[in-house]
């Protein structure tokens, strides 16, 4: 799960991270009087979306009056914000942040995910702050700085020290810079984080270590011990045919092609996915209905598929083991009458009742397409529906 | 002979009591040895009771002192799981295999990080997998049971039905498996592909090995190049990566499956599987032809 830049920001806040003192606004009149009650005379004024890349997009500027603070805000709340993460036809600002301004002297990155081959979290620093990391990373991965915390002993102080040097911190602020980072990894732990990112982290005039930045995702599975985190999410920066999938227990995820796909087992719908595009077409979805799908979460799956106005053809590829293939036979039947579906169906059925699942199909008397195997099925479709 | 479990294995299921335990127990003694195998069930709210036959413990340690258990297979919901993983490796069992999916992976980095400062011995598979079959021996896990041979093909994957699917085009073909090892999808987790490799190079009656693999991570890399390394000429392995379409930064429904940083991704692990002596198809319908071309 993702939230904002100033969720972030609050529950660093709660684990002793200094951060610019900001206030979260819904419009422009809010914002001005941030503006007003923050004081000071230079404000940034921050679009709130999920996405990154929001500088570059036109989503961040700087104010130097309470007048230019609502100019901006005009401009920045409602806009479409086009970023390199948003996709085309970006992203509506709902949410803003205005913030103090800072004096910025020197801009750092600190990160942490968890790493799959040490089994600890990993916290990254870098003395190149404020730019892409992944591209610091690919030109000069020497820049990059990491420790792999020991999940009993947390971030100790001799290794906080020792990254915030390497990254540049000067000395004075070395006991700033440890702050922020244990602060950083005890929030990233507590919160059952999947990814915490401050970049940037930046050094003021006076030597404060300060995050100008923060990102937070956290680990979907942790979440029912996180009722705060789970009251941060917001919806509208999700995809409404993700939102309702998730309520009938589906994985689903949009994509850009034409050929739904309705497969069992996360792995089997990746695979199909990658047979449709072996056969020159393109998947329009990613969808896995688990291992209990029952008639009801088919027929689900099929609306939420056709919901896609791109959707020209639907490919269902299961393999029974546990779930036998007659139920999910009468659950195809079933959504295929209720959503009077009108686009090409291949079904490709294997495991467990197969017999029975195609004969229920066969007998249903629609112009469902039957196929052998994962490959036969994916040259069906795609032949389908490009007319042939 | 097998990999990790084979007839004489003896198996305690810790969350026997739930649907989903009570259900895979009652499928996996209906399977080959099964009956016998299967011999005991922890919940410590229900110790003296019994489940079709088989008694419930309050402990794995009691159930492995009084039935003689060796390996355990964990049902239990994602909140007390890693706790239920910590308890069988405390009872110092040979192997523990946990199908719960949906741990947090806070809980699964506790319990790995106690399990290697504590040097404990006991082999971790899961979670959020299938489970382990030796066909025609045993199976530990919730796999349908029917798709399968026996024979001295081995089959190690992250994903569920991407296992069976590989094992059903096997079994189509006459090629039979010596066991097929579901390691899971979760980003941390017990054995890994190189490990499940390596068991695979190391045993008898295992002649190849079909490896599947999917985005995210660096697992088949690093066995890729274990294998490139130590066995390049021993034992000819075949592959198929999942995940060719898949945008970076979503979640491909399991917790591992993602592309971040650019790292992970589908296109990467086939370089490298290729480059380290291991043929990949990219079309998963042909994974059981592949393996046949190069006996």
């Amino acid at each position: 799960m993702k939230i904002h830049e100033y969720q972030a920001k609050e529950i660093l806040r709660r684990f002793g991270v200094t951060t610019p003192r900001g206030v979260a606004c819904f419009t422009v009149d809010e914002a001005v009087a941030a503006a007003n009650q923050l004081g000071g005379k230079l404000w940034v004024v921050k679009a709130q979306i999920h996405a990154g890349g929001r500088g570059k997009g036109g989503g961040v500027k700087l104010a130097k009056s309470a007048d230019e603070v609502r100019q901006l805000a005009g401009q920045i709340l409602g806009m479409q914000l086009k970023t390199h993460q948003t996709g085309p036809e970006g992203q509506k600002v709902r949410r803003l942040l205005v913030e103090e301004g800072a004096d910025i002297r020197k801009e750092l990155y600190v990160g942490m995910v968890v790493d799959r081959v040490t089994q600890r979290v990993c916290l990254m620093a870098s003395s190149e702050g404020g730019m892409d990391i992944e591209e610091v990373a690919a030109k000069t991965p020497e820049k990059i700085h990491k420790v792999f915390v020991d999940p009993a002993a947390g971030l100790k102080d001799a290794e906080a020290d020792d990254v915030a040097r390497k990254i540049g911190v000067p000395e004075a602020s070395v006991p700033q810079a440890r702050a922020v980072l244990q602060g950083l990894y005890q929030a990233f732990w507590e919160t059952d984080a999947s990814l915490a990112e401050i970049n940037p982290l930046i050094l003021t005039g006076d030597g404060r270590v300060v995050a100008l930045d923060a990102k937070m995702n956290f680990d979907s599975n942790a979440l029912y011990r996180h009722e705060d985190i789970v009251a941060m999410r917001d919806l509208d920066e999700e995809d409404p045919d993700e939102i309702e999938a998730s309520k009938f227990d589906l994985s689903y995820i949009s994509l850009d092609g034409n050929i739904g796909c309705l497969v069992n087992g996360a792995g089997l719908a990746m695979a199909t996915m990658d047979t449709i595009k072996l056969f020159g077409a393109e998947p329009a979805n990613f969808l896995d209905v688990g291992g209990g799908a029952t008639t009801e979460k088919v027929t689900e799956a099929f609306k939420i598929m056709l919901h896609n106005p791109n959707v020209k053809g639907i490919l269902v590829n299961i393999f029974g083991g546990i779930m036998r293939c007659d139920t999910i036979a009468t659950g195809i039947v079933a959504a295929a009458k209720e959503t009077h579906l009108n686009v090409p169906l291949v079904v490709r059925m294997k495991g467990t009742n197969e017999d029975l699942g195609k004969q229920i199909l066969a007998d249903s008397g629609l112009p469902i397409i039957a196929a052998n195997d994962m490959a036969d099925a994916a040259q069906k479709i795609v032949a389908s529906v490009a007319g042939k | 002979m097998s990999i990790l479990i084979n007839k004489d294995t003896r198996v305690v299921t810790q969350g026997i009591t739930g649907k989903t335990g009570m259900f895979h127990t009652s499928k996996c003694r209906e399977y080959a040895n099964g009956g016998n195998c299967f011999v005991a069930g922890v919940n410590p709210k229900k110790a003296g009771e019994s489940f079709e036959g088989i008694p419930i413990f309050a402990s794995v340690k009691e159930a492995k002192h009084r039935t003689g258990v060796n390996a355990s297979v964990i049902y239990v919901p994602p909140p007390g799981a890693a706790a239920a993983i910590w308890e069988a490796v405390e009872a110092d069992l040979d192997l523990v295999i946990c199908i719960t999916e949906g741990i947090p992976v806070r809980d699964m980095i506790e319990v790995r990080d106690r399990m290697r400062r504590q040097n404990k011995r006991t082999v971790l598979v899961g979670p959020n997998c299938p489970g382990v079959i030796t066909p025609d021996e045993i199976k530990i896990g919730i796999m349908p049971g029917h798709i399968h041979m026996k024979g001295r093909i081995g089959v190690v994957s992250r994903s569920g039905t991407l296992t069976y699917e590989a094992v059903g085009q096997l079994t189509e073909i006459g090629l039979g498996q010596s066991s097929a090892v579901g390691i899971g999808g979760d980003p941390v987790n017990g054995l890994k592909h190189k490990e499940v490799l390596e068991l695979f190079m190391n045993d008898p009656d295992t002649d190849a090995v079909i490896m599947i693999g999917e985005i995210g991570g660096s697992d088949e890399e690093a066995a890729a190049y274990w294998y490139a390394n130590e066995c390049r000429n021993k034992k000819p392995v075949v592959g198929f990566i999942a995940g060719v379409t898949a945008p970076a930064g979503k979640r491909m429904g399991h917790a591992g499956a993602i592309i971040s940083g650019g790292k992970g991704t589908a296109q990467e692990k086939l370089a490298v599987m290729e480059e380290c002596g291991i043929k990949t198809t990219r079309n998963p319908a042909e994974m059981g032809k592949l393996l046949k071309s190069i006996l």
